[in-house]
């Protein structure tokens, strides 16, 4: 079996998990809900000024989500040694790390589509006509997290105080990803929309350097 | 099952020593195993058992020495069965799915059909589609098994297989190894003592503190070397 | 042993020879003055903590593909020395920009990466303490390591292009954007001599990263029997 057919064959085992507990998911939007409401105490919502801090806001609060979500994503292969299963049942073991990047990134981006009405509604934006350009910023954003999350995850399964050591290591390594999201995503909330196309690229940029990465060394993370 | 006769698997660990910081797990390890034979490894805990059969299975490499097979083709990795101390499924899903979802990643023919006769064999028939989570823990034993002969590997490796299992279960495992070791597989499995599952074997080593010190292929008894197992 | 003595002596009489250079031989800057003599060992620390970071990358690297455990020895402590010579940079900075500029703190490219890298490497560190069995360590710290370096330039890169268009005061201009002859060679030799102080913290930490583990045999070795 190949790679991408036990990545696919994985990926919708990890899905349809989900979709039977929606534990993670529904614990993640009301974590990014909170997260916002509560940001919102910090400044005044109404003023233009949401309009330049909004974005960022949101997309620190699924950052710190994110990092609360992808721990599980090993911790629940070592429940009864699946991972070794796993390891044992692929033929290249970076299919499990594809499958993995691919459900969390599906689960981020759900937690955003969903939290995007919430946003507008709560920050007085509208998104229409830029939903396209939210998608796609939204869509490799999410990709970047998910793929250096992932692999951080693989480490910090391995070590003690995993709940605190995944965001610790997590959140400055994505410094690059916050910084770029929010400028885009600022872009296509201003009066005149515009899509900053160096910031898109510059996420590709991102997500392809840490695949690579991955690629190069995630047989090593999953050794024994 | 088909009889794997013609592909056995021999494994050759040369001089392996496993270190884990300053332990050492198995120590100048040496050890040749024949295709087709059957051989039980006993040792007290700690001894070595384990850690031999994980790196059997490919899925820990050793420290130093080397560990080869023949008979294998592609890699080296001769794509073992493998059932350890952990079930290795998932507990959320049902039998039928576990077997159906690694019988995907391995790419066996005849998913469904292949898993159906796997859970029939193993006596899971009726509970195929109960969740793993709802199992016993001879039940459990019985799907680790299933998973292990999916893609009908030439070399089973088990690690204690029949710790905590009731007599019934018992009955049943040594059984089935019979039929596994008569099919030709090359069969590896460590043991406390010994016992109905131990006297399947064709051959049996003891290991302490991470070497061979007694094998029955050079000439100590079966009971000789499962005397002071059991720690 | 006495190798390491004579580095130790040099690394100790160049700083303290270009702390001299950089307070009495270099000439005083037209508009800031004594403060800007801060400037010296600010960049070369900051160049020292780079280098001290890229060997540690190298040894990253190289733990990965060898496993000697030598390379591990050689990322902590080129982690721990550079971490080092990072936080010097940080202190130095706002030291000399509240006096200079009248504010501690800019976020502009250099200062803000240098922070974040300076938290990636902490990171490092606290990783390490959090996993025990030496082998395992030294291979997820060292991959840890690989993924934080290869960041660092990216973390660069954005803060660079869409923080640093807004007017903030330049706190140290580029070391080669025209520095007048005498300070040239201060500048130089500062870095020579903080480059020499790295290697040697380096080559300590090392031997006692090396000390410590030989100890932590013997004792396992000596629990077993």
């Amino acid at each position: 079996m190949g790679l991408l057919s036990n990545a696919a064959a994985l990926l919708g085992k990890e899905v349809r998990t989900e979709f039977h507990s929606r534990e993670l998911l529904s614990t993640t939007i009301v974590f990014v809900l909170i997260v916002v409401v509560l940001f919102s105490f910090t400044f005044d919502p109404t003023t233009n000024e949401s309009h330049r801090f909004g974005p960022g806001l949101l997309w620190l609060a699924f950052l710190f989500a994110a990092s609360l979500m992808l721990q599980s994503c090993f911790l629940r292969e070592q429940a009864n040694d699946t991972l070794s299963a796993l390891r044992l049942a692929v033929s290249d073991p970076f299919a499990i790390f594809l499958a993995k990047i691919g459900a969390n990134t599906l689960f981020l981006l759900m937690t955003e589509l969903l939290m995007l009405p919430v946003f507008a509604a709560l920050f007085n934006v509208s998104f229409r006509g830029r939903l396209p350009g939210i998608l796609l910023t939204f869509f490799l954003g999410s990709l970047g997290i998910s793929v250096a999350g992932t692999a951080l995850a693989a480490i910090s399964a391995q070590a003690r105080m995993r709940e605190l050591l995944l965001p610790l290591l997590l959140l400055p390594l994505l410094a690059p990803i916050l910084v770029a999201s929010t400028e885009v995503t600022v872009s296509l909330m201003a009066p005149e929309p515009f899509m900053q196309w160096k910031g898109i690229g510059f996420l590709a940029v991102f997500d392809v350097v840490f695949l690579t990465a991955l690629w190069l060394f995630g047989e090593y993370l999953l050794e024994e | 099952m088909v009889a794997a006769a013609e592909s056995s698997i021999g494994l050759r660990f040369e001089k392996v020593d496993k270190r884990y910081g300053a332990v050492y797990a198995l120590r100048n390890l040496t050890l040749a195993i024949a295709p087709g034979e059957c051989v039980a490894l006993a040792g007290r805990n700690g001894s070595g058992k384990t850690t031999l059969l994980r790196i059997a299975s490919c899925l820990t490499r050793p420290t130093r020495g080397t560990l080869s097979f023949s008979g294998v083709t592609e890699n080296q990795n001769p794509r073992a069965g493998f059932v350890a101390h952990a079930t290795m499924v998932y507990d959320e899903l049902t039998a039928k799915e576990n077997l159906v979802f690694f019988a995907k990643l391995l790419g066996v023919a005849n998913r469904q059909q292949r898993v159906d006769n796997l859970l029939r064999e193993v006596g899971l028939g009726e509970r195929k589609d109960s969740l793993v989570r709802t199992f016993s823990r001879g039940m459990r034993q019985r799907v680790a098994i299933a998973r292990a002969l999916l893609a009908d590997p030439s070399l089973l490796l088990f690690d204690e297989p029949a710790t905590g299992l009731d007599p019934e279960a018992t009955l049943w495992l040594t059984g089935h190894l019979a039929k596994l070791r008569d099919s030709g597989c090359t069969i590896l499995m460590s043991l406390h003592g010994e016992s109905e599952v131990a006297r399947l074997a064709t051959r049996a080593v003891r290991l302490d503190a991470g070497s061979v010190v007694a094998d029955t292929r050079s000439g100590a008894t079966f009971q000789s070397v499962f005397s002071f197992a059991g720690g | 042993m006495g190798k390491r003595v004579l580095l130790g002596a040099a690394a100790v009489l160049l700083v303290i020879a270009a702390a001299y250079a950089a307070f009495f031989v270099a000439p005083e800057e037209r508009t800031m003055g004594v403060l800007q003599r801060i400037f010296y060992f600010h960049v070369s620390c900051a160049w020292a903590g780079l280098t001290a970071f890229s060997v540690g990358f190298l040894g990253n690297l190289l733990y990965v593909w060898k496993r000697r455990e030598k390379y591990d020895w050689l990322g902590v402590s080129c982690a721990e020395v550079g971490l080092v010579f990072t936080t010097i940079v940080l202190i130095s900075g706002p030291i000399w920009a509240k006096p200079a500029w009248g504010i501690y703190w800019t976020w502009d490219a250099r200062l803000t990466s240098t922070f974040i890298l300076w938290l990636l490497y902490i990171s490092y560190l606290l990783l390490r303490t959090l996993i025990e069995e030496p082998d395992r360590r030294a291979l997820l710290s060292a991959l840890f390591g690989i993924f934080a370096f290869i960041d660092v330039p990216i973390v660069f890169g954005a803060i660079r292009w869409w923080r640093t268009q807004h007017p903030a005061p330049v706190i140290m201009g580029g070391p080669n954007s025209g520095l007048a002859p005498g300070m040239r060679e201060t500048f130089f030799f500062a870095v020579f001599a903080m480059h020499v102080l790295m290697w040697f913290l380096i080559a300590e930490r090392y031997s006692l990263e090396k000390m410590r583990s030989d100890v932590e045999l013997l004792r396992q070795e000596a629990e077993a029997t």
